[in-house]
């Protein structure tokens, strides 16, 4: 059977569109359940994007919770790689409390995640997948990349209390100078000291154009290794056409304890926040006990909405009246001449009340009239 | 056409303060001076719109996109943590957070410290961080007699000069934060209209640093 693609509405037509994009580079579609045991999350909680998870007690007692995230349950269910990655894509939905109404909302979720002998190219190509995937919403969109391990050894520059590195994480993210500053003075650490540090924050921009400064920075703190593998990521954009939309912006944070190399994430025009997160996460790996690295991202296409069109204004072309002296047969053959001009109709006896239709006609003993907008 | 940059002003003194700092960065709107009751003001040439919001309100419409720039105050951020960036303090409308009590108040560490306040956030914050057990008490205004009610032991508020808290006989205990007047951005805003951006940091930083 043939499926009218007009049919989807956006979020189904671009889940189709990335899934396509991720079996082509052989990543595997992942399934898994709707349930997890809740111990995986109370033992990761700092993880998961929001505190709240739903749970139930299963019928031998066991506590089990609705996912409200799906790299934990891949990263648990993942048997051991050797030397080789395994390439997963998923299409799930999570269970998190929103922010705005401090409910659970049910979260339609596209992404991959790289898991095992994760190299420089692996890392690449998840970027690369992650432009793409923005390309698919909308092809105005920016992909703003970190490097946590570089950042991490600014941070070093500056302090190795793991309570004020936290603050100033949270400086970093909010692009907030100002607070870096208080913060170093209220620690008594000379101003001077986190210099580098904003330098690195102001230094944001595409890639071309901005990672030789990064560099600069990198050597003057002893980084230079980091600064590299950053490069080294980046390469797989070298000739890409969009490579203006790949900015480099280190305000692109995520938990230390769990992400360590580049982390990033993606913006369209008009969606107010990010449609995009992801990052290089070999601490959560070792931390449930798997010697191997792993990389991924994810894709929220409840965000995407913004993006939807204005609903149409008619809930059908036409709105085909009837009464008992209609044959069935009759009726169904004119609507199927209306079908075949392309319009969409609605056989009834009378209108809903509320709906709305391009037209109304009449069918009565096999001939169709015109009814007045307003009858 | 250039997108139009849309700018959420909280109402009120401060707003006129940071208007003028908006305008002389290079985005006047003459319409905005004409006294009326509207509440949106556009200047295509500039590219700007200006909208006055409650105060409280200026993160929310910067948060969700309605804005892509906004002023707020700092208390406003702590309380509320939106996802935006804070890419200035301007050094308006200085005040602080502070615990204030009773002036012969103190806290003997048995039982739950009564807190009265608007910001529930900064004070199970504070508390937590030194491990004292709290009852909050969650006020909408007025938040200077409940102790002397025996509502609270304590409340935590923003005091500007202690003149209200000197009237109602308190006295600041702990000062928790200075606060003041921040220039917040939507991130995505950001991302897309990064010329006005930078042009508006770049003259409030420098008019800032003047005033300093």
């Amino acid at each position: 059977m043939k499926i009218d693609s007009q049919i989807l509405d956006p979020a189904e037509a671009l889940g189709c569109t990335l899934r396509a994009l991720y079996r082509a580079h052989g990543y595997v579609h992942y399934r898994m359940s709707k349930f997890e045991e809740y111990d995986l999350y109370s033992r990761n909680k700092d993880f998961l994007v929001s505190d709240g998870v739903i749970t139930f007690t299963d019928t031998d007692g066991k506590l089990l919770a609705l996912k409200p995230d799906v790299t934990l349950s891949i990263i648990k269910n993942s048997r051991p790689l050797g030397d080789g990655v395994r390439k997963l894509y998923y299409n799930e939905n999570v269970y998190r409390v929103s922010k705005g109404t401090n409910a659970f909302r049910e979260i339609p979720q596209v992404g991959l995640e790289c898991l095992g002998a994760v190299d420089d190219y692996c890392v690449g190509e998840v970027l690369w997948l992650a432009a793409e995937s923005l390309r698919a919403c909308a092809p105005q969109f920016v992909l703003e990349v970190s490097h946590l391990g570089l950042l991490k050894r600014f941070l070093e520059t500056i302090t190795d209390d793991p309570a004020l590195t936290a603050a100033l994480l949270q400086c970093i993210g909010e692009k907030n100078l100002h607070g870096i500053t208080a913060l170093c003075c209220a620690n008594g650490i000379p101003d001077a000291t986190a210099e580098p540090l904003r330098t690195l924050l102001r230094t944001d921009g595409s890639a071309a154009q901005t990672l030789p400064a990064v560099e600069a920075l990198a050597e003057d703190i002893g980084a230079g290794a980091e600064a590299a593998a950053f490069r080294r990521a980046l390469s797989i954009f070298d000739g890409y056409e969009l490579q203006s939309q790949i900015c480099i912006d280190f305000s692109a944070v995520s938990d230390l304890r769990y992400y360590n190399g580049v982390v990033f994430k993606g913006f369209l025009p008009g969606v107010p926040e990010r449609v995009l997160t992801g990052g290089q996460y070999d601490r959560l790996m070792q931390r449930l006990g798997h010697a191997a690295k792993a990389i991924g991202f994810a894709v929220y296409l409840d965000a995407l909405e913004r993006l939807t069109p204005a609903d149409a204004p008619y809930d059908a072309d036409l709105l085909l009246l009837y009464d008992d002296s209609a044959d069935p047969a009759a009726l169904r053959a004119c609507i199927a001449g209306y079908i075949a001009e392309g319009q969409t109709v609605c056989a009834a006896r009378a209108a809903v009340p509320g709906a709305r239709y391009r037209s109304k006609l009449q069918f009565r003993n096999g001939e169709v009239t015109a009814v007045d907008a307003d009858a | 056409m250039t997108p139009m940059l849309n700018i959420a002003l909280p109402k009120g003194r401060l707003g006129e303060k940071v208007l003028a700092m908006f305008e002389a960065a290079g985005f006047p709107c003459p319409a905005i001076h004409e006294t009326g009751r509207k509440l949106i003001f556009e200047n295509p040439e500039a590219g700007v719109r200006y909208f006055w919001v409650k105060p409280s309100d200026v993160a929310i419409y910067v948060e969700r996109g309605a804005a892509d720039l906004g002023v707020c105050g700092k208390d406003i951020l702590l309380e509320y943590a939106p996802e935006v960036y804070e890419l200035l303090d301007l050094q308006l409308g200085r005040c602080r957070m502070a615990v204030a009590a009773p002036a012969d108040f103190r806290d003997s560490g048995r039982g739950a410290l009564r807190v009265a306040t608007k910001f529930s956030n900064i004070a199970r914050q504070h508390y937590a961080a030194r491990g004292r057990d709290i009852d909050i008490i969650h006020l909408n205004g007025s938040i200077e007699i409940a102790p002397i009610l025996g509502l609270s032991d304590v409340i935590v508020d923003i005091v500007e000069t202690g003149v209200t808290l000197r009237e109602n006989k308190l006295a600041v205990v702990e000062e928790i934060v200075p606060i003041s007047a921040r220039l917040i951005a939507n991130k995505a805003g950001f991302k897309f209209k990064r010329g006005p951006i930078d042009a508006i940091v770049r003259e409030m930083a420098a008019r800032t640093e003047e005033q300093v």
